[in-house]
């Protein structure tokens, strides 16, 4: 008959074991996310470096405009920030990391005396500022498990727009970058204003095949003016894709610890209990014995060899 | 020479051929043979048409850009969408939606735009028209 402290520690044991089993689960699933969300990375590549590499010949081919998107303000009055988290937790310090980088980037605008404006993507980072009565001007949900293309023009558009209207002077996007499967890391990128074509081109890495003089329809400024908001776009959208992948990758290494945990606590838990169960026999037996020996007699010499017998499968 | 249709989620089509056909904002088609000078330029809502050989086969293409360079032509859109890959049940409904906000309000540039991209996926769908909304 289990003793009290035996019963207690089973239950344990047993509800430990299944959150075992959610977590392993978890981070399956987490596992083919991430493999999942890099291919998907890779396969956007291809058009982030075409539209760079056109920018790259656009300047080659000496195109000088002022567009918005480059105006750079001389005064900064208000700086947007960009933050992409995900929806849903158990994913390791990864929530944490971008929104405690975000709000340094709030905190240093206004020790620069200029106001803010949060941009959010994400439960995550919803329910952090929300709560801390932070002002909130654009929020999204439901896009960074498995952002679209649509998605990132929709955030794009309207950060644009702001930027166009002279609400923003500056733009800063935080987000997580995919390095490798094991790597993620923070980063900080200026999302707006643009640098010059010049300056994108070098920073690019694009296709340039810039010794050629390209023709241009309808002239080098038009082809800018409308390859600027979908390079936005095209930024936005890799930023979405890679946090994503770092999303799930750090969920897996989350659940990975979760799981091992939960065996490690299992082992000690059973030891435990094996430990009281022995415990609780050992004192039965005692008593049995003692009383048995109470009584006096042959009887009882064989009354507790009787007793011995019986319990010997139990107690070893 | 090298055609490439690259769209932001992905390769569209990647293949070889002797002639594209795209068309630009200017309102003209414009052609591509091998050895074209380099070009970029701004696609409408059109058709583009690729051949080789004695095989032609049409894209869908929502906006965008044409790039040529070196032996290679790049066509970046949003949307690209070859013939097989076209919901025509889908496209029909978009036209006769967009039919309908027109006929309320003559002026949604909006409408106009779904209008004519649905009608540009219907051309490519059907087949009739390459280079759909006039002759090249």
């Amino acid at each position: 008959m289990p003793g009290a402290k035996e019963r207690e520690l089973r239950r344990r044991i047993g509800s430990v074991q299944s959150t075992k089993k959610i977590t392993r689960a978890m981070e399956l699933i987490a596992a083919t996310r991430v493999v999942k969300a890099m291919q998907r990375a890779n396969e956007a590549k291809p058009y982030a470096t075409q539209v760079t590499g056109v920018i790259e010949n656009l300047a080659a081919g000496g195109a000088r405009v002022s567009h918005p998107l480059l105006r750079e303000a001389e005064d900064v009055k208000r700086v947007g920030i960009i933050a992409i988290t995900s929806d849903r937790g158990l994913a390791g310090s990864y929530n944490a990391a971008v929104i405690k980088a975000a709000e340094r980037q709030l905190d240093a605008a206004r020790t620069a005396g200029a106001d803010y404006s949060l941009i959010l993507i994400g439960k995550k980072a919803i329910d952090y500022f929300s709560f801390r009565n932070y002002k909130i001007d654009a929020q999204y949900t439901g896009m960074s498990d498995t952002p679209t293309y649509e998605n990132a023009r929709e955030v794009a558009q309207k950060v644009v727009d702001m930027f166009e209207a002279g609400e923003l002077d500056r733009v800063e996007l935080a987000y997580t970058e995919f390095i490798t499967m094991g790597t993620q890391k923070v980063t900080v990128r200026r999302y707006l204003p643009l640098e010059t074509a010049e300056k994108m081109a070098d920073a690019g890495g694009g296709s340039s095949t810039a010794l050629a003089q390209f023709e241009f329809e309808p002239s080098p400024g038009g082809v800018l003016e409308s390859l600027l908001p979908r390079y936005m776009e095209s930024r936005l959208y890799s930023a979405l894709l890679e946090a994503a992948a770092s999303e799930h990758a750090n969920r897996q290494r989350a659940m990975k610890a979760a799981t091992d945990n939960a065996e490690d606590l299992i082992i000690k838990l059973s030891r435990e209990m094996n430990q009281a169960r022995q415990a609780s026999i050992t004192t039965e037996i005692m008593e049995i014995v003692s009383g048995a020996e109470a009584l006096g007699g042959d009887d009882a010499q064989a009354t507790i060899k009787t007793i011995l017998e019986n319990t010997e499968g139990t107690s070893a | 020479m090298q055609v490439e249709l690259v769209s932001p989620e992905r390769i569209t089509f990647s293949g070889e051929a002797d002639k594209v056909v795209v068309r630009t904002v200017g309102g003209g088609d414009i052609e591509f043979l091998p050895r074209h000078v380099p070009f970029i330029g701004v696609l409408q809502v059109s058709a583009a048409t690729v051949f080789s050989g004695s095989d032609m086969q049409v894209f869908a293409i929502h906006q965008g850009f044409v790039q040529m360079s070196g032996d290679k032509v790049t066509i970046l859109s949003d949307v690209s969408e070859a013939k097989e890959d076209i919901d025509v049940a889908r496209a029909e409904a978009a036209k006769s939606n967009a039919e309908s906000a027109i006929s309320a309000d003559a002026e949604d540039a909006e409408a106009a735009g779904a209008l004519k991209r649905a009608e540009v996926r219907l051309g490519v769908a059907s087949g009739a028209l390459p280079g759909f909304g006039g002759g090249h």
